[in-house]
Order: structure tokens, then C-alpha cells, then sequence
């Protein structure tokens, strides 16, 4: 038993954050969110070739995975720096596209970036369906290819683009795993929201350090201390749920990985805005782009309570 | 990275549970705050210590299996998944013990180590004072030096289990001179039988003398009983602050048992749904403590030294602790309020988790201060 990070591990995660730190991912998040996707693309592209999708593609179809723990630190630092589009959904979509035909007509695109895939549920919202280059319906008959999507409704996340999927479509196979999917997609929006709270707490510390009131730095107040300590131990136990989760992949890890997660990143974007005061609540600091985001990605691929019932369930 | 315990690890696992099955108690035993029943757990301790499993990471020599660190944690998980009694020797055997291990004699150790594995000697812990508690630089009880030893005077209180204990270890200021408090303290072992050791048994909130106030007036404790030099004692206690907060005082294996047991409540109870959430959280927390320290264990035993961070755990395990009981009770609805059942005194005893072992308001200054570098300023 040794449950840490191996050495490769830590290094592709570093990797991973000078990239993306590199490509200054906030001015892209705002482009995304006005449906301006050339920057986005870009990105998408170098996280490609930084491969990350390949992990959840088999070797089969020109993947490296599956390899969920790797998966899960990669979504840490997307989440940390905010990067835009349907990640989470192209993950979800490799572990739903097991069906030889299918997986080997998508999949390779998918490894390398070529496709960007959004996927919706009965009767739920497709993320960024305008700027998905593939569309997959899971419907009562199956697994569709839909034909096009409606118009994009706005989210409290600017940068998640909501579109409903147009019914019909190839029909590509009558019976896919979307439990499988499901499992990955809340594994991926788990390690997301670890990382846009860690992004959170990160931003905080730094401006409460150098904010001064009545003299002194607002960090230096027990009150602010405090709330800031809260805000670490929620992210520093939902951690080794997140890492644990994708070694196991037990629905009900993953499922107990996504509450904590997703309520430590909320317990988080909370304090942050109080912390920061009315600078936060506005829409051109960078912290709102974080802040919306952990909202959005609590109720995404399953509610609080959806997940916890799932933990219920899975306990012998 | 892996969650995969060695075969050597499930091995021991086995051969514990088996154990286990074989000697643990069919029913609780009477509460640990009383006599009655500090008597029947110092019992319990003689048959661990028989078999050699009351001390299980401590070397052979004094009574343990030298077993290591994550075979602890597994023994731990099989014991109170067995639902095996409380630990009266929990004091010793968590703070004393690894002070000793680290700082003591060769003599020390082989003197107290042994009869501390079998409960012939219960430790009470005597580190707080009237105006010291998590501000232990204050400490004003204290130790001069006499001909072959030192005698203490002043007094101590909340000492846990010292109602019933035989012997206890506590800080001493040895030089009221030094220019800073933290100097100056001395760590000392001694008979709470000895003359001049008046013990006042303290109730807590059920009125169980949990804990107890000492006063001390001239108490005679030979050299030997000193732990590290002189003055030195602020240090010694600290390095054993970090194992009290930190892996140590409380086990994954307490929590996920416990959160089993909840769960068991609530199926019993036929699964109201209102109380479905509190129980999936106390189901997550065990998992995320368990998982929390599996990491930690992973990162000490390749090398790296824990530090602050304990002081998460210590925020996180008090308040669990709190909710768990919390949620039992409320299923157990008026039930709950029936002081017989076990959930009952777990609940009073979790509401002292955020209290003892330095508060949670230090744990979170430390946290603040120490982990996320924020800065130092007035306790306001």
C-alpha cells in the first residue's frame, strides 16, 4: 500500500500547470463565454497533445488509458486554472463509446483533440453543444449521434454554454454503458472542482495577505484565519477522496469523492467572495470565473443528494 | 500509487481478527468513567497485553510487534470493526509512550513500557492548569531541585482519567527565570499516590469523573522520572502535541466502524429519508479520514517528516466525531436521550473533541498560519 503521487505523476501534473498557466486561461474563458472559440481550440489542443484525453481512451484506439488516477490529477489543473469547454463530457464520452464500431471511428479523434465531444442525458442540458465538434444523445433507443443542437441558454457559469441536443440522429448503438460514462464524469468533475477550489483558496490567501485594513493585513484577523482554515481542511480531505476514487472507481467512491469535492469547492468560492469583498462579486475579476464555475459543477453529473444516495447504496 | 495492502499486511489483518473474534467482549463493557469499569478495561488491557496486541507498533522487548506503521492502522480498523472496548490506556500508550520511544532512558523505557502494555500502570495526562490550557507557555506548577530528584508543587487540572489512574506525566516550570515562558519546562512522571498528591475527581457533563484536578505540595519524584534534560520539556511535548493531533490519537478504524454502526441505526430504523444525507456524510468523512491518512501514513513512511498539517486532522476527527453522534441520536429520536446507550456516551464524550488536544480555534490558527501563510496577528 503506498497511496501517493508517484514521481511521473507529479511531474506531468507540473507540466500540466506551466502550460496552462502559460496560456493565460482567463482571457480565453471570457472569449469561450461569448462564443468566441479560436483561443479555446487552441488550448484544447495542447491539452490534447499534452495527453489528456488519450488517457481514457484505450490503447486499442490509439489511447494511453484508461488511466483514471492520471485523468483525475490532469482535472485537478484544469480545474485550477479554469480552462473552458465540455472536458468532462469528452472524457465521459470515451467510456461510453465501448462498441468496436463506434470507438474506432471516434476514439483516435477524441485521444488527439481532433474531436471535442458534448453529451447530454435525457431531457438534460448539452455543455457547449455550439462548439462540440461531435453530439451524443443518450436517449430511451440508445446512443445517438444528434443531428445539431437549439439555441445556447446561458449559465450561472458564463463559460459553460448550455444548448439543447436535436432529437434524431445515427443511431450508434441501441444499448451503451452510461452508467460507465456517468462514473467518469463524475470522477472528472470531482477533480475539477478540487481544482477550482484550490484555485479559490489559492487567490484568497494571496489577497488577504496584501489587503490591509485598520492597519493591518485582513489575513492577520482570527475571523478571516478561520474561515480560510475551514476552506482547506474541506479540500485536503476531499483530495485523498478524489485520488482513492480513481484508483477504486466504486460508484460509491466516486460518488462520495464528487459531494466532497464539489461542497469543499463551494465552502470555498463562499469564503472567497466574502473575503474579497465587493471586488469578487464583479464579473471583470478573474476570481468571478472560478466562483461561477463551483456552483455549476455541484449539480453537474449528479446533485449532492443524487450522489449521496449512491454512497448509501453502495454500503454493504 | 495503490490502495492494495501487502500479503504480509493481510496476513496480520487475519490473524487479528481472529484474535478478535476469539476474545472480544460479547457486550460493552461498563462506561471506561467509572470504577467499575476502569477496573473491567484495565482487565481487557492484561488480555491484549497477554497475546501482545495492546501495544502493537512498539518494539517486542516492551510488549509490542514492532509491526509498524500501517499495520497499525490495519489493527485499529479490525479492532473497533470488532467492536472491541475503549482503550484505558489511551494516554499513555499515544502521548507518553512515543515521548518515551523518542526522548527517554534505555532504563525509562524498560520500566514503563511493559507495565504500561499490560494496564498494570494507567497513565493520566497532567499537562493543563487553572490559567494554562491551550496557552501551555503559561504553565505556573513547578519542580525544584532537591537531592536526588525534584519536588513539585502547584496544581494541575482536566487530567483525564485521573480519577482512577496510577500514574501521570505533565510539564513543569523547573526555571522561573528564562527570558521566554517556553523555556524553562521540564516533562515529568509521577505517582499519583505518592504523598503531598491530592487527586479532586472532576464530573463531566453527565457528571462521570472523567477527568480531575491535582494539587500538588512538595512531591518527591526521583531523577530518573524526568524525561530529557531539564528545561528542554516545552520540545519533548511539543513533538508529542503533533503524534496527539496527528496519526496517533485517533485511528480511521475508530471512524469507520463507527460510521458502520450509524449506518446499521439508520437501516434499523427503516431508512428515514430525512436522515439519509447526515448518514451518507458520516459514511464520506469516514472514507475521506481513512483515505486522508492512508496519504499521510504513505508520505511519513517514505521519509518526509508531518508537521502542522496534523492539525487538519484534528479540526476535521473532533467535529466528525460531534455530527456522528449527533445524527445517532437524533434517529434514536426520544430514545437518544436514554444516557444507556453506548451512542449516548460517545456523544458526551465527542462534545470534548474540539476542546482538549489544543482547541480547534488554535488548530485553525496553526492551520492558517503555518499551512496556507497567513499572517501572524492578535488572537481576536
Amino acid at each position: 500500500m503506498r497511496f501517493l503521487l508517484d514521481t511521473e505523476q507529479r511531474a506531468f501534473a507540473q507540466s500540466l500547470d506551466a502550460m496552462l498557466g502559460a496560456a493565460g486561461t482567463p482571457a480565453v474563458v471570457r472569449d469561450w463565454s461569448r462564443g468566441e472559440q479560436a483561443r479555446g481550440r487552441a488550448l484544447w489542443s495542447r491539452i490534447a497533445e499534452a495527453g489528456v484525453f488519450a488517457l481514457a481512451v484505450p490503447e486499442a484506439y490509439e489511447g494511453v488509458g484508461p488511466r483514471p488516477v492520471e485523468l483525475a490529477v490532469a482535472f485537478v489543473e484544469l480545474g485550477r486554472h479554469a480552462v473552458p469547454g465540455p472536458l468532462v463530457e469528452t472524457v465521459a464520452a470515451a467510456a461510453l463509446l465501448l462498441d468496436p464500431g463506434p470507438a474506432e471511428r471516434f476514439l483516435p479523434a477524441l485521444a488527439s483533440g481532433a474531436e471535442m465531444v458534448t453529451l447530454a442525458r435525457e431531457g438534460s442540458y448539452a455543455v457547449d453543444g455550439d462548439a462540440a465538434t461531435l453530439r451524443l444523445a443518450l436517449t430511451p433507443d440508445g446512443l445517438r449521434l444528434a443531428p445539431g443542437h437549439g439555441p445556447v441558454h446561458a449559465s450561472l457559469d458564463p463559460a459553460r454554454r448550455l444548448t439543447r441536443l436535436l432529437p434524431g440522429g445515427e443511431l450508434l448503438t441501441p444499448d451503451p454503458p452510461a452508467e460507465r460514462a456517468l462514473l467518469w464524469a463524475r470522477l472528472a468533475t470531482a477533480a475539477q472542482a478540487l481544482g477550482v477550489g484550490l484555485a479559490l483558496l489559492e487567490r484568497t490567501v494571496a489577497y488577504v495577505g496584501q489587503r490591509v485594513q485598520f492597519g493591518v493585513p485582513v489575513g492577520s484577523f482570527q475571523a478571516v484565519k478561520h474561515r480560510l482554515a475551514d476552506a482547506k481542511i474541506a479540500l485536503e480531505f476531499a483530495r485523498p477522496l478524489v485520488l482513492g476514487a480513481a484508483v477504486t472507481m466504486s460508484p460509491a467512491d466516486v460518488a462520495a469523492a464528487k459531494v466532497s469535492a464539489c461542497e469543499a469547492a463551494y465552502t470555498t468560492a463562499r469564503a472567497a467572495l466574502q473575503l474579497h469583498g465587493a471586488i469578487g462579486y464583479t464579473a471583470e475579476y478573474d476570481l468571478s470565473l472560478w466562483l461561477t464555475k463551483a456552483r455549476a459543477l455541484r449539480t453537474a453529473w449528479g446533485s449532492a443528494d443524487a450522489c449521496r444516495t449512491e454512497v448509501l447504496r453502495g454500503h454493504g | 500509487m495503490d490502495l492494495a495492502h501487502s500479503p504480509a499486511d493481510d496476513a496480520f489483518r487475519a490473524e487479528a481478527r481472529a484474535w478478535l473474534r476469539a476474545h472480544v467482549p460479547p457486550g460493552p463493557l461498563p462506561s471506561l468513567e467509572t470504577a467499575e469499569g476502569f477496573a473491567a478495561h484495565r482487565a481487557w488491557e492484561a488480555e491484549l497485553a497477554a497475546d501482545g496486541w495492546s501495544a502493537v507498533s512498539w518494539p517486542t522487548r516492551y510488549g509490542g510487534r514492532d509491526c509498524g506503521l500501517m499495520r497499525w492502522l490495519v489493527f485499529e480498523e479490525e479492532y473497533y470493526a470488532a467492536g472491541a472496548p475503549g482503550r484505558v490506556n489511551q494516554n499513555g500508550v499515544s502521548l507518553l509512550a512515543p515521548t518515551l520511544l523518542d526522548h527517554g532512558t534505555e532504563e525509562q523505557r524498560a520500566r514503563v513500557l511493559p507495565a504500561m502494555a499490560t494496564g498494570e500502570v494507567v497513565w493520566a495526562q497532567a499537562w493543563s492548569e487553572p490559567e494554562a490550557g491551550s496557552d501551555l507557555a503559561a504553565l505556573r506548577a513547578r519542580a525544584v531541585r532537591v537531592d536526588g530528584g525534584w519536588r513539585l508543587s502547584g496544581s494541575k487540572t482536566w487530567s483525564s482519567r485521573a480519577a482512577f489512574a496510577d500514574r501521570a506525566f505533565g510539564l513543569f516550570r523547573t526555571d522561573p527565570d528564562t527570558e521566554k515562558p517556553h523555556q524553562g519546562l521540564s516533562y515529568v512522571m509521577f505517582d499519583l499516590r505518592a504523598p503531598g498528591v491530592t487527586v479532586r475527581p472532576i464530573g463531566r457533563l453527565d457528571g462521570k469523573p472523567a477527568f480531575a484536578e491535582l494539587f500538588l505540595d512538595e512531591v518527591f519524584v526521583p531523577d530518573e522520572d524526568m524525561i530529557g534534560e531539564p528545561g528542554r520539556g516545552w520540545r519533548i511535548a511539543m513533538s508529542t502535541a503533533a503524534n496527539e493531533r496527528g496519526l496517533t490519537l485517533r485511528s480511521p478504524g475508530r471512524f469507520l466502524a463507527a460510521a458502520d454502526r450509524l449506518h446499521a441505526l439508520w437501516l434499523e430504523r427503516g431508512s428515514p429519508p430525512a436522515g439519509a444525507a447526515r448518514v451518507a456524510d458520516a459514511l464520506i468523512g469516514a472514507r475521506a479520514y481513512q483515505l486522508f491518512t492512508y496519504a499521510a501514513a504513505s508520505r511519513f513512511l517514505a521519509g518526509e517528516r508531518l508537521g502542522p498539517e496534523s492539525s487538519l486532522n484534528k479540526v476535521f476527527w473532533s467535529e466528525y466525531d460531534i455530527a456522528l453522534h449527533e445524527t445517532a441520536l437524533d434517529l434514536l429520536g426520544e430514545e437518544g436521550e436514554a444516557a444507556d446507550t453506548g451512542w449516548a456516551e460517545g456523544y458526551v464524550f465527542s462534545l470534548a473533541g474540539p476542546i482538549y488536544a489544543g482547541t480547534n480555534e488554535i488548530q485553525r490558527d496553526i492551520v492558517a498560519e503555518q499551512l496556507l501563510g497567513l499572517p501572524r496577528g492578535r488572537r481576536r
